[in-house]
């Protein structure tokens, strides 16, 4: 009996009805016998050298746990892409956050006095607090230069179009910092002592970077680390690396103390001190012929990455690659770098730099339109990329693109034709100045280059004997729905009904490295392997006599049963191979960067109130191609959060920097948009199934943030005449342009 | 929580009586709904220690309607402000100011007695309450009597966080005249530019209220919040209001822009700065000039 497909269908979440009903186990909602809490001391000044760390009174320190550098066994580097940020200062501080003394107390209200009670003296050295600053190479806070990676694309003889062009124009373009505010905030509980080893629970993106992180500081053998992944409140990015750092605070007190530890940081904590979007400055300097064809594209694109190296040189890779956009230019040269400044480390966030470098493409997008006298989409329209055309990294497009499609569907839904001509009417006789504008972009699903044949990612399927089928993987559920969709995939592959799948728990000691949950990667990538390793599992119960081609679930089961009973076990694994045609010159930084693109056309409608230059969003189209859509509703709701989060980095969401410390670390003074704040978000979805994504499924998680940041300071200018440049476009900014007159 | 609690006391009293002879000593100061110390008390920067829950005294709740005034307790929520009829119908800017207060959750446990003790210059209803000349009974116990005085709500704030308040004393009453609802040809206006729509603290906060005779102003009254180290009346804008023709707006505008940009000493802060505070006020005088001759009223 054949069951009826799942994928494209908005199937329940697996794990919906424990969150709903509260059920769901968070790291915060667990408790260990004997456990004890921990905080971290951390340094006050951006940057100088520890002289002495004293403990004042006004606690029992005796019954305190306490941890310092001099503490650690192993190596004190995390271990990420390089070795340079300590679990804890030893001598030099680096930013205001460092971690430098670790305290743990059965009584955490204690802690927090304690907190207060340590004192760390210092000798500040003068600190480096802006790209240009950095750049500049005054103060030398890192390597040699300040400059943890640079970049140099090169695509045809950008040096001879310069005088050929009919035009060359410049802009610079300039995007803030941005918290992710996952709910639920870090944190993490270890237990750790020589006979067992060391063992982490916690919130975290990464089980398997976590377990990597924790290898070279207890100096243990593999085995003897295991991570394991609760339920987890959020991510987009913010708990990739971070949760790396923290289990190995936990751990340290748990292995001085010998007891668990728990170390949970309240949002005050969790916004100053962990990772945030990169801060960026671009520069295009654009060769165009009078037909408003692209000849030349010259860009550079540098990005703060605070103290110490952690992903910044892969931010740069995928801002770097996307900060050409979904056109075809002949000549491209892209300089970029990724800089060192004395601010706590800047991470990953959803986008991972696309949506810096994607904001300052699609501004000047419409920059150079206006110069040439085109209209935004006819200027885009004659420089869309297509199959058989290449990318700035001269990738072939191999695949059906049709951006002109899109673009049309696009403007048509949003009505953008008929408002652009309406708001020009009557925009004069109001102080309310509407707008609409939009951009036109594109995101690689997976690693970039040759990242996930490195990477080798492995999934298993296992069966029990009633037949129940278990998907063995280490990407995490964290919110975006991982668990139904590798479920969807899996019950499809094995004609299974949906309810007999289930997703097993990430933990190192069980699960396979299935990579990373980063990078839009999880469906197109990983769901592949899910999908192969189910077949893999039906092929072997069909080889080995027990299973009929054409089965019924009753069916499956009996033979599950057999199976088991003659072998003992039933499991398949799955293992990445790169589809063909990928090749990828990593010095060159030339080639497939990545195995497919999604492409999106995101509208945005907004009015300017003149009286206090507040900008709100009235209308907002997303409008994407993302291969097959696996379920309806998540991927709807993938969308609408990430535009969401796009109107925060467009207009609300602003970091205040004192000192190189984010000044606003409170929900109340870093403005988040509420409902009331935010447009209807309209998501259409236009279907062009990739051959190898599972049922054609491509990456959809980080799109959504390329977008409405361009698309609504595009809007903006369009219904104020403000060539604003820069994110966030906070109403002081837009009323200081306005009095300077900045009018076109 | 960063605060260590047990260094902290709170106490209640079961009376008014007993409440006010427990803040004579000193020793205590009054919590009222907490919505704005529990802020401090979490982020462990609550540095007074001894507090008295005033909470539970249900004579300084309610709303009583007189003849000439209505009559609030110190203790009545945003909520109940929010649900009163007479409020509603004549006094739409203290309305608006409580819907525009927090989140649901603070509307029904914040006061406006707090709100006025608290005494932050961004505060949403203090403009409204200057608007409407309200009036503050202060009530303290003297030899175990409660004794009372009154003083105008315009004079009550004498510098950033400082009141006429003394120690041992308890705002009880906040009274506002019902003039504005009874006399004819007041046109009310309330605008909150907060950091964004909802759940915001204010930028700008101005509620103004103004009396047109055919197109003349006869008497206005102009308030602003956050843009001083005070809540404000402006009293050189008011004057220069007065007697203004409004068919001839467009020839004093600027000038009534830049009396009340005298008036005014905003700041840079977290929030916002300066420049677009000054600016921004400008723009809703303007604006509310501009209501006026439209003859809109709400």
């Amino acid at each position: 009996m054949r069951q009826t497909q799942t994928v494209g269908r908005s199937v329940q979440r697996k794990e919906g009805r424990e969150k709903l009903t509260g059920q769901a186990r968070y790291v915060d909602d667990l408790t260990f016998p004997n456990m004890l809490h921990g905080v971290t001391v951390r340094s006050s000044i951006p940057r100088g050298r520890i002289k002495k760390i004293h403990f004042e009174h006004g606690v029992p320190w005796g019954e305190f746990t306490i941890v310092k550098a001099s503490d650690i066994q192993g190596s004190n580097h995390v271990a990420l892409i390089l070795k340079d940020q300590p679990f804890l200062a030893e001598e030099l501080i680096n930013h205001c956050e460092e971690a430098v003394v670790l305290l743990a107390h059965p009584d955490k209200h204690l802690l927090e006095k304690a907190r207060k009670l340590v004192g760390i003296e210092t000798d500040p050295l003068p600190p480096v607090f802006t790209i240009e600053e950095a750049l500049a190479g005054k103060q030398i806070i890192w390597g040699a230069d300040n400059v943890f990676k640079a970049y140099r694309v090169e695509k045809g003889d950008l040096d001879s179009v310069w005088a050929k062009a009919d035009r060359v124009i410049e802009a610079e373009y300039e995007t803030g910092a941005q918290e992710q505010l996952y709910i639920e905030n870090n944190g993490m509980i270890a237990v750790a002592n020589p006979q067992d080893g060391v063992t982490v629970w916690g919130s975290m993106q990464c089980p398997y970077y976590v377990h990597k992180g924790l290898l070279p500081l207890f100096n243990l053998p593999q085995e003897k680390i295991r991570v394991i992944q609760t339920e987890t409140g959020g991510g987009f990015g913010g708990k990739e690396e971070y949760p790396t750092l923290l289990a190995g605070h936990a751990a340290l007190l748990a292995w001085k103390s010998g007891r668990p530890v728990k170390m949970i940081y309240d949002r005050a904590e969790d916004m100053v001190a962990t990772t945030k979007r990169h801060p960026s400055r671009t520069r295009h300097r654009t060769a165009v012929s009078k037909d408003g064809k692209l000849i030349g594209m010259e860009i550079e694109f540098n990005i703060d990455g605070g103290a110490y190296a952690t992903l910044s040189s892969v931010v740069l890779s995928r801002g770097t690659i996307h900060s050409a956009g979904p056109y075809f230019c002949p000549h491209v040269r892209v300089i970029s770098r990724a800089v060192a400044t004395n601010s706590p480390p800047h991470g990953a966030f959803r986008g991972f730099g696309a949506p810096q470098s994607l904001f300052a493409l699609e501004r000047h997008m419409d920059h150079v339109a206006r110069e040439l006298g085109l209209e935004p989409d006819e200027f885009r329209r004659r420089n869309f990329l297509r199959e058989g055309l290449t990318t700035a990294t001269s990738q072939l497009i191999r695949e059906k693109v049709d951006l002109s499609g899109l673009l049309d569907h696009a403007l048509e839904k949003s009505d953008y034709h008929a408002k652009r001509e309406r708001f020009a009417r009557e925009n004069p006789g109001s102080s309310v100045k509407k707008g609409i504008g939009f951009a036109t972009f594109l995101h690689g699903g997976g690693f970039t280059g040759s990242g996930e044949k490195t990477l080798a990612s492995v999934v298993g399927v296992e069966a029990t004997p009633h037949g129940q089928v278990r998907v063995l993987a280490a990407s995490t559920e964290i919110g975006q729905g991982t668990n139904t969709i590798f479920s969807q995939i899996a019950a499809d592959a094995l004609k299974l009904p949906y309810e007999q799948l289930e997703v097993a728990q990430p933990d190192t000691a069980h699960v396979p490295n299935s990579g990373p949950t980063v990078a839009s990667r999880t469906v197109m990538v990983v769901g592949k392997l899910v999908e192969t390793a189910a077949v893999a599992l039906r092929d072997l119960l069909i080889g080995a006599g027990l299973l009929p081609a054409e089965y019924s679930p009753e069916q499956f089961r009996q033979a599950c049963a057999g199976y088991i009973e003659k072998f003992g076990q039933l499991r398949a694994n799955s293992q990445y191979k790169q589809p063909p045609n990928i090749e990828w010159d990593d010095e060159k930084y030339q080639g497939d960067a990545y195995g497919a693109f999604s492409w999106a056309v995101y509208v945005a409608e907004v009015s300017v109130d003149t009286v206090t230059w507040e900008t709100h969003v009235d209308d907002f189209v997303a409008l994407q191609e993302v291969g097959r859509v696996m379920n309806p509703i998540l991927a709807a709701g993938q969308i609408e959060g990430g535009v969401a989060q796009g109107i925060g980095y467009a207009l609300y969401e602003n970091v205040v920097w004192k000192d190189g410390r984010m000044a606003n670390g409170q929900m109340t003074n870093y403005i988040m948009p509420t409902s009331m704040d935010l447009a209807s978000i309209r998501v259409f979805f236009e279907e062009n199934p990739y051959s190898y994504g599972p049922s054609g499924a491509k990456g959809i998680g980080e799109l959504p943030l390329d977008g409405p940041a361009p698309a609504i300071l595009n809007a903006v200018e369009n219904a104020t005449g403000l060539k604003v440049r820069k994110i966030p476009l906070m109403p002081e900014v837009l009323m200081q342009e306005a009095k300077r007159g900045a009018h076109v | 929580m960063r605060a260590y609690l047990p260094d902290y006391e709170m106490i209640t009293a079961p009376s008014l009586q007993g409440a006010l002879e427990v803040l004579a000593r000193g020793e205590f100061r009054p919590f009222a709904g907490g919505t704005d110390l529990m802020v401090l008390f979490e982020a462990g920067k609550l540095s007074h220690h001894k507090w008295l829950s005033i909470w539970g005294l249900d004579e300084l709740r309610g709303i009583r309607v007189e003849a000439a005034h209505i009559a609030m307790g110190a203790l009545t929520t945003y909520s109940q402000i929010q649900r009163d009829a007479t409020v509603q119908a004549e006094f739409p800017l203290l309305i608006e100011a409580a819907r525009l207060t927090g989140a649901i959750a603070i509307q029904n446990r914040g006061t406006l007695g707090g709100n006025i003790v608290n005494a932050s210059p961004a505060a949403d209803s203090p403009p409204a309450l200057l608007v409407y000349e309200a009036e503050l009974e202060l009530v303290s116990c003297v030899g175990g009597k409660i004794v009372s005085r009154w003083v105008s709500y315009r004079d009550f704030h004498t510098g950033y966080k400082s009141t006429l308040l003394k120690k041992g004393e308890l705002l009880r009453t906040i009274r506002l005249p019902r003039t504005l609802g009874a006399e004819k040809g007041w046109v009310q206006h309330y605008r909150k530019v907060g950091t964004r729509k909802a759940q915001a603290i204010s930028k700008i906060c101005i509620a103004a209220a103004a009396r047109v005779e055919g197109a003349k102003i006869t008497d206005a009254r102009i308030a602003l919040g956050s843009v001083a180290p005070v809540p404000m009346r402006c009293l050189k804008t008011e004057a220069y209001l007065r007697g203004k023709d409004l068919g001839l707006a467009a020839s004093w505008m600027g000038e009534a822009r830049a009396v009340i940009a005298s008036e005014i000493s905003p700041i840079d802060d977290i929030r916002s700065n300066a420049d677009y505070r000054r600016g921004v006020t400008q723009n809703l005088l303007e604006e509310f000039v501009k209501k006026l001759s439209s003859g809109s009223t709400r």
